[in-house]
Formats: structure tokens, sequence, C-alpha cells
């Protein structure tokens, strides 16, 4: 049976469960509540979750492993000649296998082993189906019997299905902790394997990277050099230019609105800023790409300066664009939250709007508008395909923003998009780039939440 | 206020008054050079709009060129056998050909013929085959047909193409020109609305590419992300707001929830290729995986958009509902979490926008491959729409530029819905107590 179709029978005897859970209930309490524990949904909920929890327990597992446990078995039937072969052939032949059975087109000549060798893997796959359909329901069945047998009147359903309940909020909550882990340990480990076959110290003080490596040991000019030195200065530079044009105009934008605007106009600006903050950085990319950057070339050419078509100038205008809002939006929270004797006080010592919120506001939101600051700049740091799509590849070493310069994230994307071996020092280099990355990010969001967060409990 | 008359000299009075109008004159720099940092965010925006609208909008309509289709059955190869398999196999690209060669009989030597076929697009021949396998009827019969123009001549027609360059730096050709021209002349090419843009998937031929696969992709993509984050970032709140205790592990929690936040979108990308493909096998290029990683980043915006929906239901309907009885199970579920549910589905929504405006990660997971075919379910391989938008991006043919505008604006058009949506709910369900 198909997984759908056994998942919408399973659903059915859920609510079957239910219906039969509460009946069987009340008609124990020969229909009146009161000499229940529990409201009697609460035994019709008792009952479907032991109709649905171990039927869905078992058919995840199942599932999961399915394919794994077939291919050992057909692997061992294969003759020994192709058993024999080493483990990345074999892995070919299998593949072969599981592409004639799925109906795909195979590499190669299909020879009869293969062939038989499908049927059977077919042949187990069919039995699998049955057997896990027949399983399932026949847990679900069971779980219900059990259930049913176990309602009493004094059983405490509700507290049962209260427990159950808790245990789901509480696995929810901690998916956030085992995605930490999970990017934690996946970054690491990769790095690692990378620091096997280039030294550490290489990567992080080398001032040159080409990461193209040979594919025959006879080829010139591809060694593969992995000094990320450039690549982290071009990630610096584009982040520079990026903060330059957002701080300021994101700041400005944010004192203005919350000092200065009028409601109405508040309520038009900031939806808008909005729709700025809203806009998925390809198209930002697209942006930087097709409009941005010609114009600053042409320009620079206008007035005589030699200006790559991929210069780290448009690319940084842009992000900067995008970050506006992120820093207007921080900044805005922020300078709600000074206190409205503080600016009283000024007025009333005679200070204008302006000496107010230079002298007294900003001051006094400082902390909060550098967390903010801190963020943006993560941010700018991480963001992918702006960079990607407007600067360029090339790893130069240089604080010229007419230049083209390449980042972090642009390598990562050129190191895995596309088919490589996942053992090559090439690809493992995207997961120790990651890695820094992370750690960098990390960093500067626990200083800028720490700064924020101790900001606020000034003024609350 | 300050009388001139009545001032001493040398008094604070007057020195106040001696730098007011200096002072006055930075107030009003001061608030200009807000309202110019507003400006110029709003002028980005309406450059940004402008440029994709400008470059985009062509799209939508595609040159046709008319072509007068004999569908004899000695010019097709039919004797007598005219199943299916037969009719699939007829050379339907010959046809086209031999029409194109009937309207213009003067071209002659075999390179201007070359050129003269490079005026329809290939998928002229895709459409009669559909034709004729839908209505074998039509064999024998003579049809008028609108088929697609090449990508170069749509341009041309559209007046992306300058035709007084010298001709070695144009696309399209003198005689092409000349050809086209005089098609027009006799009406026989006419623009339409694009509906292969809508209903195809990508192609290498501008003409033939649409949108319909990566937004399929999408779609299954965000159904899963939706079907998985929301349940998980809303029970995770309920937890983390209502019942959670404070200690290290909760605050644990919370720690790592807001570094999840602003942790960059490519990294998860990586973390979907470490764990979901390397350790589990999963396929790449599939909307599951996609939908696994976007779930996981989506969950701290839904997660913190939730919480703060059930911080802002008040203290007194969780007593009134204990002081009658009702468990602290019952209490959430019963009472608070309605009242929070439209700020809890506002919150998902803009995670959602987020999710399907994301690209990076779906590049790291390999969503980003040339797929032709529209999938069909969630382990179909399939592109994204920003995927989409980027592999265009790559094009060096103008067609392809406009096709990408078009796209980002079909994307936006989802992305600014979505906002409103979540913006009317807000409005609409908004309590204050």
């Amino acid at each position: 049976m198909h997984l759908p179709t056994l998942l919408f029978i399973l659903a059915l005897l859920c609510v079957f469960s239910f219906w039969i859970g509460k009946r069987r209930a009340l008609i124990i309490a020969d229909g009146k509540h009161c000499n229940l524990h529990s409201l009697p949904g609460y035994y019709g909920y008792y009952a479907s979750l032991w109709c649905a929890i171990p039927a869905l327990v078992v058919l995840v597992f199942w599932t999961g492993f399915e394919s794994s446990i077939i291919t050992t078995l057909v692997s061992r039937e294969l003759p020994v000649a192709l058993q024999s072969l080493p483990s990345d052939r074999l892995n070919l032949v299998i593949n072969d296998i599981q592409n004639l059975v799925s109906g795909n087109i195979v590499s190669g000549e299909i020879d009869p082993a293969m062939r038989a060798a499908a049927d059977h893997y077919q042949h187990l796959q069919q039995i699998s189906q049955a057997a896990l359909t027949v399983v399932v329901l026949a847990l679900a069945v069971l779980g219900l019997l059990l259930a049913y047998r176990q309602i009493h009147q004094a059983q405490r359903a509700r507290n049962w299905v209260e427990r159950v309940i808790m245990f789901f909020l509480i696995s929810s909550s901690s998916i956030a902790v085992f995605t930490t882990i999970g990017i934690v340990l996946s970054v690491l480990f990769e790095a690692i394997r990378f620091f096997q076959a280039v030294p550490i110290s290489d990567f992080l003080l080398g001032l040159k990277w080409s990461p193209q490596m040979a594919i025959r040991e006879d080829q010139v000019g591809s060694s593969g050099v992995f000094g990320a030195i450039p690549l982290f200065a071009g990630t610096m530079l584009i982040s520079f230019i990026a903060m330059l044009v957002a701080a300021p105009i994101g700041l400005m934008a944010a004192i203005y609105l919350s000092e200065y605007a009028s409601k109405k106009m508040r309520n038009i600006t900031k939806p808008l800023l909005e729709i700025l903050a809203g806009i998925p950085t390809v198209v930002y990319g697209f942006f930087a790409a097709l409009a941005v950057a010609p114009f600053i070339r042409d320009s620079g050419e206008w007035i005589g300066l030699d200006v790559s078509s991929e210069s780290a100038l448009a690319a940084g205008l842009v992000m900067g664009v995008m970050i506006i809002p992120f820093v207007s939006s921080l900044s805005d929270d922020v300078i709600n939250a000074v206190p409205q004797a503080m600016r009283d006080g000024s007025y009333a010592l005679g200070a204008t709007h302006s000496e107010t919120i230079r002298q007294v506001i900003i001051p006094a939101a400082l902390p909060g508008i550098v967390g903010g600051m801190l963020l943006a700049v993560s941010r700018a740091i991480g963001e992918t395909m702006i960079v990607v799509m407007a600067a360029g590849l090339s790893a130069n070493l240089t604080a010229n923003p007419l230049q083209a310069v390449t980042t972090v994230t642009v390598q990562m994307v050129t190191l895995l998009v596309g088919d490589q071996e996942f053992d090559s020092p090439k690809t493992l280099a995207a997961f120790a780039l990651g890695l820094m990355l992370f750690v960098t990010t990390l960093v500067l969001n626990v200083i800028a939440l720490y700064v924020v967060r101790k900001y606020r409990e000034q003024y609350e | 206020m300050n009388n001139g008359a009545k001032i001493k000299p040398g008094s604070t009075m007057e020195r106040v008054n001696a730098n007011l109008a200096k002072r006055y004159a930075k107030e009003r720099r001061f608030r200009r050079m807000g309202l110019a940092a507003i400006v110029i965010s709003l002028m980005f925006l309406g450059l940004l709009f402008g440029s994709i609208i400008s470059k985009g909008y062509g799209a939508f309509w595609q040159t046709y060129i008319q072509l007068e289709i004999h569908f004899e059955p000695e010019d097709m190869d039919l004797h007598g056998n005219r199943s299916l398999e037969v009719l699939s196999a007829v050379d339907y690209g010959g046809l086209v050909k031999r029409t194109l060669r009937e309207m213009f009989p003067k071209v002659k030597k075999r390179k201007e013929k070359r050129k003269l076929y490079g005026v329809v697009s290939n998928g002229a021949a895709f459409q009669l085959r559909e034709m004729v396998m839908n209505h074998p009827d039509l064999i024998g019969r003579t049809v008028q047909v609108w088929v697609p123009a090449d990508d170069d001549v749509d341009m041309l027609i559209k007046g992306h193409i300058d035709r007084h360059k010298p001709e070695s730096e144009r696309r399209v050709k003198d005689q092409q020109i000349a050809w086209v021209d005089e098609l027009q002349r006799v009406g026989k090419i006419e623009k339409r609305f694009n509906t292969t843009f809508f209903t195809a998937g990508d192609s290498r031929e501008p003409e033939l590419a649409g949108i319909h696969g990566a937004l399929m992709g999408s779609i299954f993509t965000l159904l899963i992300t939706l079907g998985l984050s929301f349940p998980m970032g809303v029970a995770a709140a309920i937890y983390l707001e209502e019942f959670a205790p404070t200690n290290r592990f909760t605050d644990f929690i919370e720690i790592n929830i807001n570094n999840l936040a602003a942790v960059p979108s490519i990294v998860f990308g990586l973390l979907g290729l470490a764990v979901f493909i390397n350790f589990f096998g999963l396929p790449r290029s599939i909307p599951l995986v996609g939908g696994l990683v976007l779930t996981l980043m989506t969950l701290p915006t839904i997660i913190i958009a939730s919480r703060a929906a059930l911080k802002s239901v008040p203290p007194s309907i969780r007593e009134a509902a204990l002081g009658i009885g009702a468990s602290r199970m019952q209490t959430v579920f019963h009472h608070v979490l309605p009242q929070a549910l439209p700020g809890m589905l506002t919150g998902a929504i803009i995670g959602m926008a987020q999710a399907l405006g994301e690209t990076a990660p779906l590049l790291m997971i390999g969503m980003v491959a040339f797929i032709v075919d529209i999938p069909a379910n969630m382990m179909d391989p399939a592109t994204a729409l920003p995927v989409q938008i980027y592999l265009w991006a790559d094009s060096p043919e103008r067609a392809f530029m406009e096709r990408t505008s078009a796209a980002i604006m079909v994307l936006l058009a989802f992305l600014i819905s979505m906002n409103m949506l979540a913006v009317l709910l807000r409005k609409k369900f908004e309590k204050r107590w």
C-alpha cells in the first residue's frame, strides 16, 4: 500500500478510536460525567494516542531503514565477482540496480546478473511494503484494543494526555538546540577533515586563494592554494561599504520617523520601508548586477576611473540598501524605548529638538544602537545572493572598492554548487569557510544581544 | 518671548539670542538630513521597482508568427498506419521548415535557409506534434497556426535590438529583419499574452521557458515548511512562554533561538547538505530537503512571533480559567491559544514570506539544477522561484533578462500579497486589552 493511503487509513482509525474511547468512558460512567475522573473527550484522546503513536513510530523507523536494509540484502546475493569490487565501484553497481528498479536510465550495459538483482530488489521492496502495511495497521488496532480495555472510571486520562502533549511541547522547543548542535557538528567535522589536508595556519594566514585542484598529477597551475585572507578582506570591504551606506541612512531615517514625522507620514513610510526589508536578496542581486554595477562602471569611465564591472562598490552599495530597513527598525525600537522624561528634561533646559536628539537621546540609546549595528554587520557578512550575483570570483587582496573582490559566501557557493567529490579539499574548504562564518556571526550576535539586553534592562 | 529692547548687554539672554539663529539653522539642517535619509531609501525602492518593471513587463507578451501548415499525409511520411507512435515520430520540424520555404520561395541558398528557419522557435515543432496527437483528424487539412517566434525576433519586435548597428554586432541579421518586416506588413506577426511563461517549465530557449516548474517547486517546499514549522514553532513558544521553569536549560534554549534567528541562511544550507543529504542519504534537489532546511531556518522567526502573541494575552484570562478549575494545559489550549492565534498566524505568514524568497540554502542542497519537467510531488527534483531567477539572471540572452524581471515581478507579487494578508490579519484581530 502506498504511504499516503496508509497514513490516511491511520488517520481514519485515530478518529474512530477517539469516538470509541469517548463512548466507552460514557458507558462505564452510566452516561454521567461526574462519575469519571476526566472529561469523556480525554478518554477519546487517550485511545486515539494509543492507536497512533506506536504505529507512527514503527512507520518512521521502517521507512527510514527500509532502503539500506534491502540494499544490504541484495548486495549479499550478488555474484562473487561483483561483491569483491572495491566499495566505490560496488556503490555504482547498486546505484544502477536502484535505477533499474525505479525505471531510470542506467549507466552502461544491463547484464543478467544485475537484472536478476533488480528483480530481487523489487521483490524485497514489495514484501517490505506489504509487511509494513500489516504491521502498522495491526499495531494501530492493538493499541486501540489496549486503550479500550484500560479505560475505567478512576483512570486519570487527562493527566496522561497532558503528559504526552507536554512531551511534544518540550521536544519542539529543543529543536532549536538540536539545530545548533547539528550546525556545529556538521560544519566542524568537515572542517577538521579539511584541516587535516591543509594546515590551519595556511588557511587562516595564507594570502593566496586558488581552490582548483589538479585532476591529474601532471596538470599545471592547479595545485589548490587555500589562503583565506583575501576572502576575509573582501568580505570586510563589502560589509564596510554596506555599513557606510546603511548606518547613517538607517539611523537618520529612524530618528526622523520616531522624532519628527507626523503620524500620517509614519503610517505611510514605515510599511514602505518594510517592503524594502521584505524584498528577497536574489532580487537585490539582480538589481546590483544589472542596474547598479553598469551604472557605476559607466560613471567611473566618464570621470576617467578604471572600474571593474563586478566592483565591490556596487555589491556593497546594494547590500547597504538592503540593510537600511534592518538598521532603521532596530534603532527605531531603541529610540522609542528612551523614556519621555529625558526628552522633557532636555526641552525644559531650552535645548532645541535636534540638540535633544544628539545630546540626550542618542547617548542614552547608544548601547542599543551599537548592538543593532553589530547585528547589521553580522547580516552583511553572511549575506550571500547579492555578492554571488554582483561581486566577482577572483580573490584579489585589495582595499580599492572599484576592483572586483570575492567573499566567503561567494566561495562557499562556487565550491559547493555543481558535482564534486565529497572528499576533495576543494569541497571541504567550503565547510571550513562555513565554520569561520558561523563563528564570526555567532560572536557578533552574542555581543549584540548581550548589549541590547543590558540596555533594555536599564530603562525597564 | 524676547523683546530685544529690554535685554541688558552681556546678560545670558543676549548670549543665547546671539546663537539662536545658528541653532535654529542647525535644527533645520538636522531635520532635512533625516528627511533626506527617508527620501533616499524610498528612492532606492522606486528605482528597484522601476528598473525591474520596465525591464520585465515585456515578458508577459510574446511574439507569434502565423504559419499556414498543410498536414499532407505524404509530406508527413504517413502510409496507412496512423497509431499514436507513428504520429509522434513524424518530422514536424521538417513540416515547419517546408512551410517557411513556401512562404519565402526566393530563399534558395543553404545558409539563407538556415537563417529563415531561425525566425521561428524550435518549439513550433512540438506545438504541431501536440496538435496532431490530440486531433488526428487534422491530417490532410490546411490549418493556420500561430507559433512562437524565436527569442531574437521577439526582441526585435519589442524594440530591444538596435536596427542601426552594424550587422555583425546584431543577433538578428539584415535578411531576417527584412522577412520579419514582410511578415509584419501582411499581418502574420502578432504579440499575444505569453501563456507559456506561466505553464511551462524551464528551457534553454527563452520563448519556451516558463516559471510553472519553479513555482510548483516553491509551493511543495513551502507546504513542507509550513506543515512542520508552524506546529513546532507554536508548541515551542507555548512551552517557553507558559510552562518552562526558569532554569539553565530554558535559558540555553532561549539563547539558541535568538542566535539561530541571526545565523546566515547559507549556514543552514551547509547543515542540510551535511545532515539530510550526506547523513540521512536523501536525494539532492528535492523539495522535501528544501522544506526541511527552510523549516529549521524559519522556526526561530515563528517562535519569536508566537511568544510575542502569547505575551500580549493578559494574565487575567489565565487566572480566570485557573480559578474555575481548569488545568494549566486546559487554560493554555482552551483560553490563551485562541486569543494568541491571529498573532501567531501573522508571524507564520511573515516566516513563510521569508522562506519563499530564500535562495542561498537551496543552492547548497542542489535545488539549482536545470530541470525541465514540472515536479509532481515532494520527491521530484525541482527548483524554486528565487533559484530560477538566479539561474536565468546568469543567462546571456536579452530575452532571459526580460523573463528574469518578469519572474521577479511574480515573486514580489506573491510576497507583497502575503505581507498584506499578514497586516490585514493583524488589523482585524488585534485586540487592545
